[in-house]
């Protein structure tokens, strides 16, 4: 029987947590290299539309996000559930686009300003009447250059 | 010799990391942005338009989509499903159909005359002010998806490549071929109420 119990009385050694620290900065380092800092905080509650013929938006200075879609919860009692746009950190109207996007254009690097994208966030339930007056409102002022954020999705 | 420095107590070190580690967790995304890319027409001021001349009937894909969502092609009604396909069959015209558009011999680099279809021929989508975006995409994609199928079939048969991997000459003269020509009409009310 004794045999067995020879450590009786001794405590157990201590694990030595000195790696920890490494393996959490690791951890640490691969999120701040691998992600992107949240620009807006988003007012709208937006689920994108699936789509299989996508492409990638490769230079994140060139894209202006313009989103759409019912506001969320805590700002229902003021707005009601309609789809709202929000630019920026704001809610806006379809009027304030142009502006928008003129001094998104004007904050840019100046021989960058022709390939200038605007990135419609719109959610899936949203009526075309509203996606159709921005649409308007983008080729008045000139940013031709857009895209339907969507989601990876499956064929048909 | 001298004396062995004191080791300092390092357990708090991992909290701290987990600290930073837990605030990049919250404030960054890790989502690429990605979607259906496309280029909107130029702005014309309505007074200005002048009256463009007729377009044959037969040289125009017309895509209907109302308010209930349903899809109306060339006056048929039909599935999303089954638009890829008859998008192709429109671009194509294999039979040389007298309701499908025309063609002329053109000449194309890398293919020398080839028959297309005339510069007249367009896919044309309108849309109801009550369709849903998501509808709206779905149709933007199978047309999309319809061109891009037709043109990876010609890469692979004339090229024996993949439509990505050819040169910008290359990939010149197959947009020649199946340009992506996909007009929007102004928003209309189109049936039901």
């Amino acid at each position: 029987m004794s045999k067995f119990r020879k450590d009786d009385g001794k405590e157990t050694p201590a694990i030595s947590t000195s790696a920890l620290p490494d393996i959490v900065f690791m951890l640490l380092f691969f999120f701040m290299v691998s992600t992107t800092m949240r620009e807006t905080t988003l007012k709208v509650s937006i689920t994108l539309p699936q789509a299989t013929e996508i492409s990638k938006l490769e230079k994140k200075s060139l894209v202006s996000y313009v989103y759409v879609g019912p506001p969320q919860r805590q700002y229902i009692p003021q707005l009601g559930s309609e789809p709202r746009i929000q630019l920026n950190d704001e809610f806006a109207k379809v009027g304030d686009i142009i502006d928008f996007v003129e001094s998104e254009r004007q904050a840019m690097d100046e021989n960058e300003r022709k390939q200038m994208i605007v990135s419609l966030k719109v959610d899936e339930y949203t009526k075309m009447g509203i996606v159709t007056d921005i649409k308007q409102e983008l080729r008045k002022a000139a940013a031709l250059h857009i895209n339907y954020s969507s989601r990876q999705g499956t064929e048909y | 010799m001298p004396r062995k420095l004191p080791e300092y107590n390092a357990s708090s070190l991992a909290d701290i990391a987990f600290m930073l580690l837990i605030f990049f967790l919250v404030t960054t995304t890790m989502d690429v942005d990605s979607g259906l890319e496309r280029r909107l027409p130029q702005w014309v001021d309505p007074e200005d338009i002048e009256d463009t001349p007729p377009i044959k009937e037969r040289n125009v894909f017309v895509v209907l989509v109302d308010r209930n969502n349903r899809l109306m092609v060339e006056g048929e009604l039909t599935r999303v499903e089954d638009l890829k396909d008859k998008a192709k069959e429109f671009l194509t015209n294999p039979m040389n159909d007298e309701n499908l558009p025309e063609k002329e011999v053109k000449e194309i680099p890398y293919f020398g005359p080839y028959e297309v279809l005339t510069k007249s021929s367009v896919i044309s989508l309108q849309n109801d002010v009550g369709t849903t975006y998501g509808t709206y995409i779905a149709v933007q994609n199978e047309l999309v998806a319809a061109i891009h199928e037709l043109r990876e079939e010609l890469s692979q048969r004339k090229f024996g490549k993949s439509y990505e991997d050819l040169n910008d000459d290359q990939q010149d003269a197959i947009k020649e071929i199946y340009p992506q020509k996909i007009s929007e009409a102004e928003p209309k009310k189109i049936g039901g109420r």
